[in-house]
């Protein structure tokens, strides 16, 4: 029973860390321009892929194919940016979420053109085997899972407060006129964030397709949806809410599923989802703004 | 702001009709275009052979997830017409017609396949093979019924599929598969068994349900653990955490093997070493996992093997025109387009109450075994058990 739990956990907590990865994109982009990303998830299949052709079609070594897709999806994610919601800057909200809407079905629609809805088999390119610590299994993707989300964590945290490029982002996301106004570039200061955002994503891309190595268009929505509500959960536009949202939300699916029922597993996230916000309607360590009227 | 609504409203208005507007243009054209055709291969074949045509009509998913059945399904199909007529087509009464495929992608999903079926039935078609997966078969059953064609089912296995006096079936029932399975788990002395099944399909959750009722009916205590997942999900690692714990020795998964390529990955991932047993989904496996040692071992039910001496004939057509071995679902296909052919000829007619009626007369001795069909749509046939063996399917 102690093996099982402890197990179900570990289980819990790799695919909470993933879940954590993809949500950062979300709360960052939120954060600073003030929008929901719905094409985020998507950006975690053209990493996918990208994986797929740098090592299967174009025999590149491992860390720069790796390099390769964290550079493509930095650029896919600016470049969404630039044409599809930098011109919808000053629209109502509801038209620049339908353009990330669009452009999520866009991506998965060009999946499906170039490489076709058959799931193309892709062999892990992360080869550790299965470690036993007592009677508890902990698979070689698990542990690189673990510490990739957790550098890249820290990595995050340690650049958002420390660096002037970090500052700026805060600042951005505090109050984007006046931020302006102390000489921030704007612009440059939102291309950053969606790039760091879909590296990230390309980084839980890499780490999807080695767990379950096979490729097809609509990888990423479910992903992409689970760490939407992970980010809401965790606080939108909080750093360390989605890294908590995204690991919250990945152990109460592997318990719900291993104790209770699989079938009723979405149900209780959603339902845990539903009771945080109506206590804390600003998400676990979302921050609640006053507006002053 | 009132007025940004009421341009915004007129705005999709617009919209909306030039999209109906548009999409009647599309659908009267490409009729027109599928008539003209219609008419001038007709006229063509006239021309050339001077028989006429029995259309058959197919649907199977040439895409998606299930890719692998229907594309066999469609190769195995082209085989056997192609013999057909080579030997001269098929004579009926004083007639000899000539067999046409026409084979729709119906991705597996039901709402296509009904769109398919219709897009079938608008150009024509003297009889129907499918659908190749069981819910978009079901989805179909009705209309096809309400149209009355001969509907011969390659592979659909829910038992539902022939409810209709006009469909059979060529494949044997899910229920069928699960008590064959709960029988090999006695008969081999296994002493734990889990299942992990598609709660969401009915496929599975028929060889399920059939396969629970026998090993409890033989053994209530071998079924240490019963889980469920559903359609579209990629991560098993909780589910198979359980059975591991749950100490079984061999794992039945009855699922289709797209979903099976997921569990053996992640059942080695978590350390588990028990036996595994499947459905007939498993068939084209090999080509999903990306080592084929994660199945090595690994016994599924199936009605054909490519290896058999008495299917070699076939096997050498087949790859020397589609350069892959074919499985059960090409050899189902094959089976099918030979069935319609002996009931044309036992029929004397080409109608469909004709045809219908002579389907329980006849008996055709194809790739897939010996077949006969009873007046409900069954058919009566037996299965093989294949094991897979230094990465091949091999015969038990």
């Amino acid at each position: 029973m102690l093996t099982s739990i402890l197990e179900q956990l570990i289980n819990g907590l790799r695919t909470g860390s993933i879940y954590a990865l993809i949500a950062l994109g979300y709360t960052m982009v939120y954060g600073i321009a003030k929008m929901i990303n719905f094409a985020h998830g998507d950006i975690i299949m053209v990493g996918a892929y990208t994986l797929y052709i740098g090592i299967a079609l174009l025999h590149l070594p491992v860390i720069p194919a790796m390099i390769l897709t964290a550079v493509v999806c930095s650029v896919l994610g600016v470049l969404i940016e630039k044409i599809a919601y930098k011109p919808l800057r000053k629209a109502p909200p509801l038209a620049v979420l339908i353009t990330a809407i669009g452009m999520s079905y866009f991506l998965q629609s060009m999946a499906l053109l170039i490489f076709s809805s058959t799931p193309i088999p892709f062999k892990s390119v992360i080869n550790l085997e299965t470690v036993q610590i007592g009677s508890v299994h902990i698979s070689g993707i698990t542990i690189i899972t673990l510490l990739v989300t957790t550098i890249t964590m820290v990595a995050l945290t340690l650049f958002i407060n420390k660096t002037r490029a970090g500052s700026a982002m805060r600042a951005v996301s505090e109050d984007r006129g006046a931020a302006e106004l102390m000489g921030i570039n704007v612009n440059k200061t939102i291309s950053m964030t969606f790039a760091i955002g879909s590296a990230l994503a390309a980084v839980a891309g890499i780490l999807y397709i080695c767990q379950y190595q096979s490729l097809r268009p609509t990888l990423g929505a479910l992903p992409g949806i689970k760490a939407f509500v992970a980010a809401v959960l965790g606080g939108i536009g909080s750093v360390p809410g989605a890294m908590l949202g995204g690991i919250v939300l990945g152990i109460i699916e592997s318990l719900a599923k291993a104790y209770i029922s699989t079938e009723l597993a979405d149900a209780i996230v959603f339902g845990v989802l539903v009771i945080v916000l109506l206590v804390r309607p600003a998400g676990l360590l979302g921050k609640k703004k006053l507006v002053k009227v | 702001m009132k007025k940004v609504v009421s341009v915004g409203l007129a705005a999709a208005m617009v919209v909306s009709m030039a999209a109906c507007a548009g999409s009647e243009t599309t659908e009267s054209t490409a009729a027109a275009d599928t008539t003209a055709a219609a008419e001038n291969s007709g006229e063509d074949t006239a021309a050339t052979d001077g028989m006429e045509e029995f259309v058959i009509g197919t649907t199977g998913p040439l895409t998606g997830s299930a890719a692998s059945y229907g594309t066999s399904v469609k190769q195995g199909e082209e085989i056997a017409i192609q013999e057909i007529n080579e030997a001269g087509g098929v004579t009926v009464g004083d007639k000899t017609y000539k067999l046409v495929l026409n084979y729709q992608d119906d991705e597996a999903s039901e709402e296509t396949a009904v769109t398919a079926f219709n897009t079938l039935l608008d150009s024509g078609m003297n009889a129907y093979i499918g659908a190749v997966t069981t819910g978009a078969c079901l989805a179909q059953t009705d209309l096809s019924a309400e149209a009355n064609i001969l509907q011969i089912t390659p592979s659909a296995s829910a038992e539902a599929v022939t409810e209709n006096d006009n469909v059979f079936r060529l494949c044997f029932t899910d229920p069928l598969q699960g008590e064959m399975i709960a029988q090999y788990v006695v008969d081999n002395g296994y002493e734990s068994v889990a299942v992990l099944y598609n709660n969401a399909d009915e496929y599975s959750t028929g060889i399920h349900d059939a396969f629970v009722e026998k090993i409890n009916e033989a053994d209530s205590s071998l079924l240490v653990a019963d889980e469920s997942f559903t359609t579209g999900d990629v991560d098993f690692t909780t589910q198979l955490t359980q059975i591991k714990n749950s100490g079984a020795k061999l794992l039945f998964v009855p699922a289709y093997y797209g979903d099976v390529a997921y569990i053996v990955q992640q059942a080695s991932d978590a350390g588990m070493d028990c036996d595994f047993v499947g459905s007939d989904g498993w068939d084209g496996i090999l080509g999903q996992v990306t080592d084929p040692t994660l199945v090595e071992g690994a016994v599924f039910l199936s009605p054909f093997l490519a290896t058999d001496a008495s299917v070699a004939d076939f096997v050498e057509k087949y790859e020397a025109a589609y350069g892959a071995t074919p499985d059960q679902f090409a050899a189902d296909g094959y089976d099918c387009v030979y069935v319609i052919k002996a009931a044309m000829e036992q029929a004397g007619s080409i109608e469909t109450d004709a045809l219908i009626q002579a389907m329980t007369e006849i008996s055709v001795d194809g790739l897939t075994g010996s077949v006969t069909f009873d007046a409900s749509g069954e058919p009566t046939k037996s299965a093989k058990f294949v094991q897979i063996v230094d990465g091949a399917y091999t015969a038990m």
